[in-house]
Formats: C-alpha cells, sequence, structure tokens
C-alpha cells in the first residue's frame, strides 16, 4: 500500500477558485507585444482618442473603449438586409452628441466569405483588415467594428501578424503598394462594448419603461470564443464566468434578463450554410436556441450582437412555425434595444419590417402604437415616392409623432 | 448520412497524392498552434453545433491530423469539412487546439488545390464570391428575392419589391444603395482589387471555379485599367 503522505495533494474541486488576475492568465498580454513592435518600426500603433473608458476583460486585463471620434466600420450583412441594426448604432451615437464618421472609404473584412468558402489566404485576409485600419488611420478616427465576425477576425489575423514576422513583411509591402500606412489599433474595439460603457449615459436617456419586459440573451461566438481573452468580463455579471456583454446593458435599461440552459451554442449561422444549406442552420436555430429559450425562459425579445446571430434567430423562425414548432420570439440587436429605450422609432430608426418574426406583440407592451408607427412610415415613405424629397433625414426620424413615447413617461426602474 | 471511414472510396487516390496534400496543411504557419495533442476528451464535440445535425467530429479531425492518418485525413478533407460552422466554439478545447482553426486550413487547401469536393461544397456560392470580390460588401440589398429566400418569409417578398424606396428611407446617407451593402468609393475597391491580385487570391478562384474567374477578370481588368494600372496588374 502506498502510505498517503505519498501521495501528491490536489485540491477538492469545491477548494478550488477561479483568481481573475493578469499575472495568472494562460495568454500573452498583446498589448505589449504591438507597443514593442511599434519600438522596433515594424508598424505605427493608432491610439486609442480619449475621452475613453477602460473596463476588465475576462483575465482582469484593461481595455480601452473610446467614445467618441470612431470610425464606423459597417457590416455588410447589418447594412444589406438589417439596416436597423447599425442605423440604431449611428443614431445613438447623435443623440448623445458623440462624434463619429461613417465612412465609405471601407470594405467588408470579407470574413464572412472567407469562413463560409476559403476562396482566400491569411496574407489577402490581413491586407484587408489593415487596409482598412490604414483609411480610418488617414481620418484620425478611431476604428470600431459592427460586427462579430469581422471584430473576431481581425483580432485573429492581429495574431497572426503579431507572430509571423513573415506576414507582417508580406503585407506591408502591399500596403506600401497601396500608397497606405501600415497600422493597427491600439485596441480592436466591438461596437457592443461601446454600447456596454455608455450603458448609463443609454440609461440617463432613457424615455421608455422596460421593466416589464423579460429578455434572453445570445453572446455571439465570434465575440467571445475567438481570442476568448479580449471579451469584456465583469464580476457582477454571471460572477464573471461568462461575458458580460448585452446583459449589463438590459440590465441598466431595467430589462429582465432569463437565462436558459443553451446560451453558448451558436446560432447556427455556419457562413456557408446561411447560404447554401440552410436547413442546418434553420434547424439549429430553432431546435437548440429559439425553443429552448421559449420552454425555459418565455422572453418577449431575444437580443445579440452580431450580423449572423440576429439574421439567424430571427429568420429561421418562419419555416419553423409552418412545421408547428414551438417558435416566436422577436429577435433584436442591443442597439436596436439601447436605441428603443432612448425613444427612436420602431420603423424609421429600427427598421423592424426588415425583421421576419412578429415583434408588435413586445412593441405593443412597452406603449407603442405600431399601427400608427407603421402609418407614420408609410407617409414618409410616400413622400419619398412622390419626390416632395429624395431620402429620409435624420430629422425626418425624430420628427414628432404619435409613435413617440409620451412626455411624460412613467420612469425607468433601473 | 452516415460518413464513411474506411477510406474504401478514395482507394484509387495515390498515396502520395494524400501525403502531399497533408503535408500542405502541416506546413502551414497555423498549424502548429492550433493542434498541440487530444485528450480524447470530447468537449469540442460538445460544443459543436455541426455535430448535432451531421456525422461530423472535430475531435475526430483533430487527432487524424495529430497522428497523421493520411489516409484517414483525405476522407475528412473531401467528406466531412464543408459541414463545420466555423463558430469557433471547439475553441474550448482543454489542450488550446482549435479544430475550427485547423479545418480552415485544410479548407484552403482543398480549394486551392481544385479538389472536386471543394468544387461541389461551393456550387451556388458563385454569386457570394463575386459580390465580395467586385464590390467590396458581401452582401447587398437586392439579394433579397423571394426566390433565393422563400423560407424567410412574406417580408422578403415586401422587401424586394419597395427595395429603392425603403433604402432611401435609411436616415444613413451610406445606405441608400441596393447593390452594395453600403457605398463604396472606386478607389477603395481598386484597392481590393490589387490585394486579391497580390495576394494570389484570383489564381484560388481560377483553381476551384475558372468561369467566375473569367467573369471577375473581365470585371476588374476593365476597371483597374480606367483606373491607370495596367492589365498585369503591376
Amino acid at each position: 500500500m502506498i502510505p498517503r503522505e505519498g501521495l501528491v495533494s490536489v485540491s477538492k474541486a469545491k477548494d478550488r477558485q477561479f483568481v481573475r488576475s493578469p499575472e495568472q492568465a494562460p495568454t500573452e498580454d498583446i498589448h505589449d507585444i504591438i507597443l514593442q513592435l511599434e519600438k522596433e518600426g515594424e508598424w505605427e500603433v493608432q491610439r486609442v482618442p480619449e475621452p475613453y473608458v477602460e473596463v476588465e476583460t475576462k483575465y482582469g486585463r484593461k481595455k480601452k473603449i473610446p467614445l467618441q471620434r470612431t470610425w464606423h466600420h459597417k457590416s455588410c450583412g447589418q447594412c444589406g438586409h438589417i439596416p436597423g441594426y447599425s442605423t440604431s448604432i449611428f443614431w445613438m451615437n447623435r443623440k448623445l452628441g458623440f462624434d463619429y464618421l461613417d465612412p465609405t472609404d471601407q470594405t467588408s473584412c470579407t470574413a464572412w466569405n472567407y469562413y463560409a468558402s476559403a476562396t482566400s489566404n491569411a496574407a489577402a485576409q490581413a491586407a484587408v483588415a489593415m487596409r482598412n485600419f490604414a483609411a480610418a488611420a488617414e481620418t484620425t478616427y478611431y476604428p470600431i467594428i459592427h460586427c462579430g465576425t469581422s471584430f473576431g477576425h481581425y483580432k485573429e489575423t492581429r495574431h497572426q501578424l503579431i507572430h509571423s514576422p513573415e506576414l507582417r513583411r508580406q503585407v506591408r509591402g502591399i500596403l506600401a503598394r497601396l500608397g497606405k500606412k501600415f497600422v493597427i489599433p491600439e485596441e480592436i474595439v466591438h461596437y457592443s462594448e461601446w454600447v456596454h460603457v455608455v450603458r448609463d449615459k443609454i440609461a440617463d436617456h432613457q424615455v421608455r419603461n422596460l421593466s416589464m419586459i423579460r429578455a434572453t440573451v445570445h453572446p455571439a461566438c465570434h465575440y467571445h470564443k475567438l481570442i476568448t481573452e479580449d471579451a469584456i468580463y465583469d464580476p457582477e455579471i454571471y460572477g464573471g464566468q461568462r461575458s458580460a456583454i448585452i446583459t449589463a446593458t438590459l440590465k441598466a435599461l431595467g430589462i429582465e434578463v432569463a437565462d436558459y440552459s443553451t446560451w453558448f451554442d451558436c446560432c447556427g449561422f455556419g457562413f456557408r450554410h446561411i447560404l447554401v444549406s440552410r436547413d442546418f442552420s434553420r434547424s439549429f436555430a430553432t431546435m437548440r436556441k429559439i425553443e429552448v429559450m421559449k420552454q425555459e425562459a418565455n422572453p418577449d425579445v431575444t437580443v445579440t450582437h452580431d450580423t449572423g446571430c440576429v439574421t439567424t434567430l430571427d429568420h429561421s423562425q418562419f419555416a419553423a412555425r409552418a412545421h408547428g414548432r414551438n417558435v416566436g420570439i422577436p429577435v433584436m440587436s442591443d442597439s436596436q434595444i439601447a436605441a428603443l429605450a432612448m425613444g427612436a422609432h420602431p420603423y424609421k430608426v429600427l427598421q423592424l419590417h426588415w425583421h421576419s418574426t412578429d415583434n408588435k406583440p413586445f412593441l405593443e407592451k412597452i406603449g407603442i402604437d405600431t399601427e400608427k408607427a407603421w402609418r407614420e412610415f408609410e407617409t414618409a415613405v410616400e413622400a419619398l415616392k412622390q419626390g416632395d424629397k429624395q431620402y429620409l433625414t435624420w430629422e425626418d426620424a425624430d420628427a414628432e409623432s404619435v409613435a413617440a413615447p409620451s412626455a411624460h413617461p412613467e420612469p425607468a426602474l433601473h | 448520412m452516415a460518413l464513411d471511414l474506411s477510406g474504401k472510396q478514395y482507394a484509387q487516390v495515390p498515396f502520395e497524392e494524400k501525403q502531399r496534400l497533408f503535408n500542405e496543411v502541416k506546413a502551414d504557419f497555423r498549424f502548429d498552434e492550433y493542434l498541440y495533442g487530444c485528450y480524447e476528451c470530447g468537449v469540442c464535440v460538445a460544443a459543436c453545433p455541426s455535430a448535432r445535425f451531421y456525422d461530423f467530429s472535430p475531435r475526430k479531425i483533430a487527432q487524424t491530423a495529430a497522428r497523421e492518418d493520411v489516409d484517414l485525413f483525405y476522407v475528412f478533407l473531401n467528406d466531412s469539412i464543408w459541414d463545420c460552422s466555423q463558430c469557433f466554439s471547439c475553441d474550448r478545447c482543454p489542450r488550446q487546439n482549435s479544430p475550427g482553426g485547423l479545418i480552415t486550413v485544410m479548407r484552403e487547401v482543398a480549394v486551392k488545390n481544385g479538389l472536386a469536393s471543394a468544387q461541389e461544397a461551393l456550387e451556388g456560392y458563385g454569386r457570394i464570391v463575386y459580390k465580395i470580390m467586385s464590390t467590396g460588401t458581401q452582401v447587398s440589398p437586392d439579394m433579397l428575392q423571394p426566390n433565393a429566400f422563400p423560407d424567410w418569409g412574406p417580408h422578403v417578398k415586401e422587401i424586394s419589391n419597395n427595395l429603392d424606396v425603403w433604402r432611401r428611407a435609411l436616415p444613413p446617407e451610406t445606405l441608400h444603395t441596393t447593390e452594395t451593402g453600403w457605398a463604396v468609393d472606386d478607389k477603395t475597391v481598386i484597392e481590393l482589387y490589387l490585394i486579391w491580385h497580390m495576394t494570389g487570391v484570383m489564381d484560388i478562384i481560377k483553381e476551384v471555379d475558372e468561369g467566375l474567374f473569367m467573369i471577375l477578370q473581365d470585371v476588374m481588368e476593365e476597371r483597374l485599367e480606367e483606373a491607370g494600372y495596367d492589365a498585369s496588374f503591376n
């Protein structure tokens, strides 16, 4: 028999603790490496402009999130198919009085195609990223990324550039031939991180009471699973065991966040699947996400923060309903919910007519007369059709209307 | 459909060819970081969405690559990798593997070498590749056609019928477009074309879809020449 004192002592699971400490992080701190490479003349680093807010990421490292002078790296899926998503981001910037730039010198990150078809390579993907970063730096505005996949992919690309001198050399050469600087941002920032850090300001501007709303949250895979240590965590939210993104914002707006068992699961987007094998996307989105949410939490709405997630979770429900499945949860981005709380018009700003699942019960529950709101939108559209004006302006979107919240709303519960 | 792991379906493919393709994957600069080893714990499979609806296992793919089982690797390279959702839920691996990353590299090799299985997987995908490579935005409002998305609901037809005026009813000035996600500068698109050429992406397209390559080349050549570049893209 082996004497007990000869055994290695292993602490019991209940006695072990996860200590959130940068010193104990299992991954490198890229900030140091990026700045070191700048010192060595490998690239320039675009600093996060002041004022910024410092938040903690998974292992307790600090991440700077800029408030304004932001260069909005738009999402092709958002702008193309659910345009109220990005419109809500811009609308909030305007309402908060923040300076921002909506550039035309921007391409898609091209990662949707890359993850779907592989008709590209690491050098091309890095060159596309660095071209967009250079375009942002030329304006002196700081890139803020609307798409979760662009955000995750750019972080993967940054990691590859950091660790491959050969890739850096190749991409630097390409940028030089384009007449562009080789410049990398100090932080890669997702728009939902901006929403997260301004959530109290949003709550200060809240005019719609959302305290009767129960929501579920779907955290986007490419936000918190790619370069996971860079996602925002908070010990106050889920005990720091899941990303705090979205949930902290909804709580700040007085919304009840309900949990469900498949929160970690992907939405089923699949990149190629959503376009050419949609039976998979539909099945996964409805059977592993929507139905589970419905059964375990029965929310009024589910909120997410990425292009593919809104698309898949929302649009998959129509066919599933035809099969008699237990679906019917409206899906929105955190930007749309936050803008709604601040008084945004459901059709002129949130553009909810581009969504599929019926969201009227949700809107009616928070006191919006959807018929009147839709008539207001149709009136605005009719003016465009008649040639009275060419475009709906920001001022038109905020024109006083019967769908606007009461001047004396019930106070929001925070 | 069950995945045939016997390898009999590829018995006629010379072992040297399978080895060459495996070596190409292994030579990628990301390979060593994507594959450290495997505990066979199955965490990646438990987290994987594709594993729930396909006969698909990120664990088997990672193990096969780690064991350098070239015959089985060739089966996965042809019959399995296109089922992956590329969500990277498998990055939860306690051994720090990235089966999803490994599959990205395998897909690149499959496409670059023009494997018939890759061509088949990309059938029907050409218009997407064309859109992203030629315009700089991957999806556009005018893709929302009822015949392309019949399962998304009747609102798709409504969007399609009202596309122009509903795009003009968007307050951001950059979103009034119908053929691209947002307004992209001509100069920006030209720079994107140059990136595709300088990084060999056009050669990849030629290997996997020659028809698409010819269309893209025509479009790009014309615009590059208008912008003052010669047709050889120097």
